[in-house]
């Protein structure tokens, strides 16, 4: 609307610098937590002590970045968390991929192929999507110690798969629902068969919407914590899971700056795939929030 | 248009086994993931809510007792505690997103310059994890070394901020947290919403002699009524199912300051071996969040093809 309401060019001098000024302090509030982890993770525990927080480091240090990775001791093994990172990309690769393409197909059938009752499949698909955890954590517990899969990462893929699958056949339902139906119609009248249709015509052109649901689901199942911290205690945690014992031990000596380090490596990934594809995080968040 | 292309697909014949495969080829590939929802879902769901009528301790029991495990829940301070900051923190977080959310996105929305790099910044708090955000301000916010020594160090030495070691304000700092959190997707959502708005209808009321604050209070905020709706949703949701930042941020304390229902259902169930009080805390998050999704799904369901 901004484009057709010439408030910019009415609007006195003052207040523009007054909607600067307010844009302004918002950036450094969001900005400024982030800041402060990030030059506290360079600094050494005396100038942690002494000195401000805010001010960048005297004598900038990597050390609190190599004992986080390396030598750090999260629970009783002092290896860093590097093993803990591991475990997050050994759970998050085959979670986003089972269920971006289990998402995929999920979608394709409930747009082009309908069936008495898909409304009522999809529906309870999306519903999925937003139970709190807490009414099905204690069944996958017991499921997962019969399954011998408790405390693995095996078994936070299956956990992460079975709860991604909503949100990522709902990003496809939606995404196809545009596609147009006379095309697949069409390539069946010419004897094109269920998987030659989604392969040829549907798939070449669903590259944004992979990209969307890649993107969301690496974001949630690499920050989350809850099933983590119920099925995958011990070596088997992941990162986020690692760093809150890294940070809430009580033992010894508090190394804020390799705090601030463990917590740089577990926001790095996702922080980097928003720098770089934002804009479908953002699209994939609000097709979660605005259905069609 | 086309014959019925939007109906139900039906083969054409279904006479030999092969088609009739083909027919039931597309339900087979739903199938599987169908049966883990129904299964890993609504069969847990009912499962939790069997449990919560038990007097499941450490290990699950399978003997019905009735209302038991709930009267012991209504029992419990704790639980009126959690249910009391739930609350307050709801309130506040949903409240003040929503307001700081609606006034970036008409802040970014005045034709400024450098939209790009203002917009990201705002956003990005929502990528991150919300132990990597807890961590992070439990730093900013500690008394002995975050933000109240920087402010003594510059010479304001009455300056004091203890809200995270103090048990009547604790609840505050998750709200702060929480907020800076998802308050950038909320302007996301706003500005996607007041771009969407018919610039006839501004220039006609500007043409007519409307202020510019009368017309986003008359005419754009009324506008965007379908947007409060979905951020009221979307927080609600975060609200019953936030977890993570309160563990990192305070661990529920100091005390149970800031518990939860979230935390009480967890430490309840796996650490005091009160499994069926934990499963009838869940039933009751579970039922609350149902309040909210069920009826809106529905309306968003009900009329194929609207809003798109």
């Amino acid at each position: 609307m901004a484009a057709d309401l010439p408030a910019g060019a009415r609007s006195p001098i003052a207040a523009r610098i007054v909607i600067y000024g307010l844009l302004l302090i918002f950036a450094v509030f969001y900005l400024l937590p982030f800041f402060v982890m990030l030059v506290t993770s360079f600094k050494t525990l005396d100038e942690i002590q002494d000195g401000n927080m805010l001010a960048l480091p005297k004598n900038p240090t990597i050390a609190p970045w190599l004992a986080a990775w390396g030598t750090t001791c999260v629970g009783l093994t002092c290896q860093g968390i590097k093993g803990f990172f591991a475990n997050s990309i050994l759970m998050v690769v085959p979670a986003v991929i089972i269920s971006t393409m289990l998402g995929a197909v999920n979608g394709y059938v409930l747009t082009k192929w309908r069936f008495p009752g898909h409304r009522l499949v999809f529906g309870m698909m999306l519903f999925a999507c937003f139970i709190p955890f807490q009414s099905v954590l204690i069944p996958m517990a017991l499921v997962l110690g019969t399954l011998g899969l408790a405390g693995t990462t095996a078994g936070l893929v299956l956990v992460h798969v079975v709860y991604g699958i909503g949100f990522s056949t709902l990003f496809f339902r939606n995404y196809y629902d545009a596609f147009p139906t006379e095309l697949v119609r069409a390539a069946q009248i010419d004897g094109a068969s269920f998987f030659q249709i989604f392969r040829r015509i549907l798939l070449p052109s669903s590259g944004p919407i992979i990209v969307v649901t890649v993107i969301f689901q690496f974001t949630n199942i690499w920050n989350d914590f809850l099933f983590g911290a119920s099925f995958a205690s011990g070596d088997a945690a992941p990162m986020t899971v690692a760093l809150n014992n890294l940070v809430s031990s009580s033992t010894g000596v508090k190394e804020y700056n390799v705090h601030m380090a463990a917590a740089m490596f577990a926001a790095l990934p996702t922080l980097i795939v928003y720098v770089v594809a934002g804009q479908y995080l953002v699209r994939g968040l609000m097709a979660g929030a605005v259905k069609g | 248009m086309t014959i019925a292309i939007d109906d139900a697909y039906r083969p054409p014949r279904a006479s030999s086994s092969g088609d009739r495969l083909r027919a039931f080829l597309p339900r087979l590939v739903l199938a599987p993931s169908f049966a883990l929802v129904l299964f890993f879902v609504y069969g847990f769901i009912l499962w939790t809510i069997y449990l919560s009528f038990t007097r499941s301790r450490l290990m699950p029991i399978y003997e019905i007792v009735g209302f038991d495990s709930y009267y012991r829940l209504f029992a419990q301070p704790n639980w009126y505690k959690a249910l009391e900051n739930l609350a307050i923190f709801g309130s506040l977080y949903i409240g003040i997103s929503i307001l700081l959310g609606l006034t970036l996105a008409i802040l970014i929305d005045q034709r400024i310059r450098g939209e790009g790099v203002f917009r990201p910044i705002y956003l990005y708090p929502m990528a991150l994890s919300f132990i990597v955000t807890g961590t992070a301000w439990k730093w900013f916010l500690n008394p002995g070394l975050g933000l109240e020594k920087t402010m003594h160090a510059w010479g304001w030495q009455s300056f004091q901020f203890d809200w995270l070691i103090n048990s009547d304000m604790a609840i505050y700092t998750i709200v702060i947290a929480g907020v800076w959190q998802t308050s950038g997707f909320v302007m996301a959502m706003f500005l996607a919403g007041l771009r969407g708005i018919d610039g006839e209808i501004l220039k006609a009321a500007q043409i007519d002699g409307a202020s510019s604050f009368a017309i986003y209070r008359r005419i754009v905020i009324p506008m965007l009524r379908p947007v409060f709706l979905s951020a009221v949703i979307v927080l609600t949701h975060l609200t019953i199912k936030s977890y993570d930042l309160v563990i990192a941020l305070t661990g529920g304390g100091p005390g149970n300051a800031t518990e939860l229902p979230s935390t009480f259902m967890y430490s309840y169930t796996f650490t005091r071996n009160q499994m069926s009080v934990g499963a009838a805390s869940a039933v009751i998050m579970l039922m609350t969040i149902a309040a909210v999704i069920i009826p809106y799904l529905y309306s968003e369901l009900k009329d194929p093809g609207h809003g798109r």
